[in-house]
């Protein structure tokens, strides 16, 4: 790679100076503005304490511990919630093997599919209070959890439930019977959809499930709970067992768990990927990622400017295929960056229950000590940080959106996953380049491309080392659509076709 | 003959067994060996004892071939792996006689196995252009996008052959491997490895580009961890027979989240030990999204 | 044409229809309620070019138009008058009587509308006696034929030479976006426009749908802000044609607001071409005030 970091710094302020040229426009709201919006919280009934759903019921935990969960927008306590210790998974994994055993796995596919439409249906018919329950524990804005986490949440059991009787086409030449129990563990960033991700196919394909939320965000998964209880799910097919990395180890380390799946981080990945070698349990891994969004120069440049804003702001860039590298042509480096500072300004950072907020609160205080760590170094290693210049609320977890220009590949935040709104901005000049930069990491779960000519869409995807490759677009998720990472992002896939063999035994094996 | 008698015929001329890496026969690094007797114990040849910088080169030959491997038209890998079933045709009487003379199995069994390997290259030559449209998908999404899921080869693929049939048993988990666009380390049979080492001439002449597959003899206990702990490979087939060695290996693995698969194949000859499935386990599935418009 | 506008058009970037439709409707979905709500009316209701463009338009409803124009609820002085009031040049003298002292603009549109398939002298004598007659504004159209055929030179030569005849008058280029059909056409023709010297760019005459559509304003709109950070030129936008709700004419405030940003919310920059969106606008104000839903029987048809 011929780029050094002063060819870099020297580039950032050559567009410095260019755009101190420039006309500006502003975006302050002097002229109109939007009056706040929020979403009524009226609707969403929470309870004080939550117990653990196990066996089809809610009970209070073993462990006789409860923890708190707030709102991270507030850092307001929104309830108490159970936490699953060794003898509650135990308790968990065993109800959900007998509720194997003695039902789902014998129960006609189709009838299990029809319960597995219930529960898309209660979803959709809960929407707006799972959506502002989502919201209010997790942060994100509600334009979010209202137009994707909670719809395609609902889709994904609507699209699974419908595979439950067609396992055979799936896989021909194959005798497919159900696994048994599922362990599955998820983060806090889609905390509803990651539950339907890994519930749904489960469901559909005859096995039962021992889920645990990521522990800043259980509430959602409390009250898919309920919704299991609604739709007549018997007792023990899907079981939640709240906790932080130690009910996890429990879970993963249960010898009576036949499978696990796991969503969060590589580091964590790896240990679980280690506890279950040699054990016979199966394992998906969906980890970390540092995706590359390549913009070559004859792109459509307005909507790539979308897709760079998508890429990284989207939940706050709370998300394991974010476009955090943004590699773009050096010919149009000025222009695309002028036209990503313009558009920063526009997005409205506050409250995540009004319904005109694009970025929400950050998770959780950790995350958000994170970030400034990561974006701190970024600054320290000599790159050039811009940044909206929102204001920030005075209580909850906030950061604003942000780039870095004249950031190197050696760079720590062109290197390491920071799951905020922190882009690193780097810059190419041949396809080759572009390419060498965009697979030279050691994730591989997703990539953009953004060019308007076909031939080169085919041939650049083809080259990105990346499960998902999103060309002229950016985080764009469909349950009948494969995701899933190469190298470190993990193995094994989630939704479509590619995804349901994770849950299924093959005859053979 | 006996010794010291002096002969009228022409001395035979034995062969070397060495390493074959990035389409090289080469001596290990090491400079070790270990001598490989029959089961009469009549000593056969001394092999290359393979060490963890030979594995280290096979690895670095197996990337640098990879990419150019797997953008080969399908048609092109097809057929060279077919050539690789000629080749082996060609000199299936002298892989008779090694399999014979290194195991002790009777000419019948010699004969078998040498058939089912070429059978096995043939059949996986046929999937080269196939697969791809039984595992790829076109995704029907809620919106105005055009989403299609294709497999790729995952890159560098350590196999772990098995013990027996040594020579079955190699081709077995090669084939699929590199037919989706793979390269491959392969740890040979350790008790048996003549056999495979002498399978490096019918890769070296079927037009396989060098590097796509490196064979390694030596103690899979000295190097299986090498290999699942480096970190410039992507996955690894295990076939060992020592279980508790794939437990340790699985766990390596995990340093770069290795994709591991382990085989315990009893028997090598049936039908379900081929197939689409073969292939798929050593493949990712890629999907990609473009919007329709205008 | 000149090479260096050839190589100019060239470079206009091109356009991802469902990265631009995405866009347009997520700023759709804005949240515009209470206080917002009545500021974003009222604006609207001043950048209104109140428009009468038909072949039976006679005097006597031009006048109408034209107290509509000025006083679009009679009683309520909060409720500004309109940018401008739009008709065809025959009428220009009749609405410039109605409406003298009243800050109401006279748009006229000439150049052979709605089709501009007129030779060039007629089209720029139609200009000149519409400017001559009292019109401040003129919104002419683009030959879409010869755009359409890759004469990019003739469309250019001629805005320049309308341009010209407005003198101080200021020109509405229309590009007639239903015809142009896809979003490069409507980039490439905005750009064109403006590099030619026009003060607005107008999406369609009314006479054709698809119109005024989110996704075409978006695009014009990205046009008009790169001219902007290129040249330092502000150019004015104007949708016109199929704008009949308030939640239309909001969701097109949203759109400039998030683009071009603060200075461009002025009629002096922004004009909402319409018939007809008048009295929703005037019924969602008082729905607003009074908390109750309006009948049309309240609001005067003109």
């Amino acid at each position: 790679m011929g780029t050094t970091v002063t060819d870099e710094k020297a580039r950032a302020e050559a567009i410095k100076k260019i755009e101190a040229e420039r006309p500006r426009l502003e975006f302050g709201g002097a002229v109109w503005d939007y009056a706040p919006a929020p979403e009524s919280k009226d609707h969403v009934r929470l309870e004080k304490r939550y117990g653990l759903f196990i066996g089809g019921k809610f009970a209070p935990p073993r462990s006789k511990k409860y923890f708190s969960t707030i709102n991270p927008a507030t850092e307001e306590v929104l309830a108490e919630v159970a936490e699953a210790g060794a003898a509650d998974v135990d308790a968990a994994v065993r109800s959900a093997e007998e509720a194997h055993r003695k039902y789902w796995s014998r129960l006609a596919p189709a009838e299990r599919g029809k319960y597995v439409y219930r529960i898309a249906r209660l979803l959709q018919e809960k929407s707006r209070e799972l959506a502002v329950l989502e919201t209010l524990n997790g942060g994100k804005p509600i334009k979010e959890s209202r137009d994707v986490d909670v719809p395609l949440a609902a889709a994904h059991f609507f699209y699974h439930a419908g595979w439950a009787d067609k396992l055979e086409y799936a896989f021909p030449r194959h005798r497919v019977s159900s696994i048994g129990v599922c362990g599955q563990i998820i983060p806090w960033n889609f905390p509803l959809l990651m539950a339907a991700w890994k519930i749904a196919p489960a469901l559909a394909c005859g096995n039962t499930v021992v889920l645990k939320p990521a522990e800043t965000t259980p509430l959602t998964s409390l009250h898919l709970a309920k919704i299991c209880e609604e739709a007549d799910l018997p007792p023990g097919v899907v079981n939640i067992v709240p906790g932080a990395g130690e009910t996890g180890a429990h879970l993963v380390n249960h010898p009576r768990v036949r499978k696990i799946a796991f969503t969060g981080s590589t580091e964590v990945g790896k240990l679980i990927q280690r506890a279950t070698a040699g054990t016979g349990k199966r394992l998906t891994l969906e980890l970390g990622g540092k995706a590359a969004n390549i913009i070559f120069e004859d792109a459509a440049i307005d909507q790539a400017v979308e897709g760079i804003i998508s890429g990284i702001y989207f939940n706050q860039g709370h998300v394991c295929c974010a476009g955090s590298r943004l590699l773009v042509q050096e010919s149009i480096a000025e222009t695309v960056l002028a036209k990503l500072a313009d558009r920063i300004e526009t997005l409205r950072l506050g409250d995540p229950l009004d319904k005109n907020t694009d970025v929400g609160a950050i998770n959780s205080k950790m995350q958000l000590e994170k970030i400034r760590e990561m974006v701190a170094s970024g600054i320290e290693e000599g790159a050039e940080i811009h940044q909206s210049s929102c204001s920030i609320p005075a209580r909850g977890f906030w950061f604003p959106p942000t780039f870095f220009t004249g950031v190197a590949q050696s760079h720590r935040i062109a290197r390491e996953e920071i799951f905020g709104p922190v882009l690193a901005v780097m810059t190419f000049r041949t396809p080759d380049e572009a390419v060498e930069k965009a697979n030279n990491i050691p994730y591989g779960l997703s990539a953009g491309v953004w060019t308007d000519k076909g031939s080169k869409i085919f041939k650049i995807t083809a080259k990105m080392k990346a499960g998902v490759v999103w060309a002229n677009t950016f985080n764009k998720f469909d349950p009948s659509s494969p995701f899933g990472g190469y190298k470190e992002s993990g193995f094994g896939r989630e939704g479509g076709v590619h995804g349901l063999r994770a849950y299924v035994a093959l005859s053979g094996e | 003959m006996q010794r010291g008698e002096v002969s009228r015929e022409s001395v035979e001329v034995r062969k070397t067994y060495k390493l074959y890496i990035g389409g090289e026969f080469v001596r290990t690094e090491s400079g070790r060996y270990d001598p490989i007797e029959s089961p009469k114990k009549k000593l056969l040849a001394n092999v290359s004892r393979g060490s963890r910088k030979d594995l280290r080169d096979a690895v670095a030959k197996a990337r640098t071939a990879q990419a150019g491997w797997a953008s080969k038209t399908a048609y092109l890998k097809g057929q060279i792996l077919y050539r690789m079933a000629e080749m082996l045709e060609g000199r299936a009487g002298s892989f008779e006689d090694l399999l014979r003379e290194s195991r002790g199995t009777t000419a019948a069994a010699a004969k078998r196995e040498v058939r089912a390997a070429i059978d096995r290259l043939v059949h996986y030559a046929g999937w080269s252009d196939k697969f791809g449209a039984l595992l790829g998908t076109v995704n029907p999404v809620a919106s105005s996008y055009f989403d299609f899921s294709v497999p790729e080869p995952m890159g560098v693929v350590g196999i772990f052959a098995p013990e027996s049939p040594d020579l079955l048993g190699l081709v077995t988990h090669l084939a699929p491997a590199i037919v989706s666009g793979n390269a491959v380390v392969v740890l040979v049979s350790e008790r048996s490895p003549i056999a495979s080492l002498e399978f490096a001439e019918v890769l070296a002449t079927s037009d396989l580009p060098a590097g796509v597959v490196n064979l390694i003899s030596g103690r899979k206990e000295e190097l299986a961890p090498h290999l699942a702990r480096h970190m410039d490979v992507n996955a690894i087939a295990d076939a060992g027979e020592d279980t508790a060695l794939s437990k340790s290996v699985a766990e390596d693995a995990a340093v770069n989240v290795k994709r591991v698969r382990r085989y315990a194949i009893r028997d090598y000859y049936r039908e379900n030990a081929q197939g689409l499935d073969f292939i798929e386990a050593f493949t990712e599935i890629k999907t990609t999204w473009h919007p329709i418009g205008v | 044409m000149s090479t260096a506008l050839l190589l100019d058009l060239a470079h206009v970037p091109r356009v991802d229809q469902v990265g631009v439709e995405e866009r347009a409707a997520a700023l759709g979905k804005r949240s515009i309620k209470k206080s917002a709500k009545q500021a974003g009316i009222r604006l609207a209701i001043s950048m209104l070019d109140l428009t009468t463009l038909e072949g039976k338009d006679s005097e006597g409803k031009v006048r109408q138009l034209c107290q509509k124009a000025m006083r679009p609820l009679p009683g309520d002085p909060s409720v500004p008058h309109v940018a401008a009031v739009c008709v065809y040049p025959n009428l220009v003298p009749a609405a410039r009587a109605a409406l003298a002292g009243s800050g109401v603009k006279v748009a006229s549109v000439a150049t052979g509308f709605p089709a501009g398939l007129v030779p060039l002298p007629v089209k720029i004598e139609d200009a000149r006696r519409a400017v001559a007659m009292g019109a401040d504004e003129i919104d002419m159209v683009i030959d879409r034929g010869a755009f359409l055929s890759g004469d990019y030179g003739r469309v250019f030569e001629e805005i320049v030479a309308v341009k010209d005849a407005c003198g101080s008058a200021h020109l509405k280029v229309i590009l007639e976006t239903g015809e142009l059909e896809t979003y490069d056409n409507v980039r490439r023709a905005s750009h064109l426009a403006m590099g030619a010297g026009a003060d607005f760019i107008k999406t369609s005459t009314g006479k054709i749908q698809p119109a005024a559509t989110p996704g075409v304003v978006l695009v014009m709109l990205e046009a008009i802000r790169d001219h902007y950070r290129e040249t330092g030129r502000r150019v004015g936008m104007k949708p016109a044609g199929g704008v009949r709700t308030s939640k239309q004419a909001l969701h097109l405030l949203v759109l400039v607001k998030e683009t071009l940003g603060d200075a461009w919310l002025t009629p002096d920059l922004f004009r909402i071409g319409a018939s007809t969106v008048t009295n929703d606008l005037l019924m969602q104000l008082a729905k607003e005030s009074t908390g109750r839903y309006q009948s049309e029987d309240y609001f005067t048809k003109d």
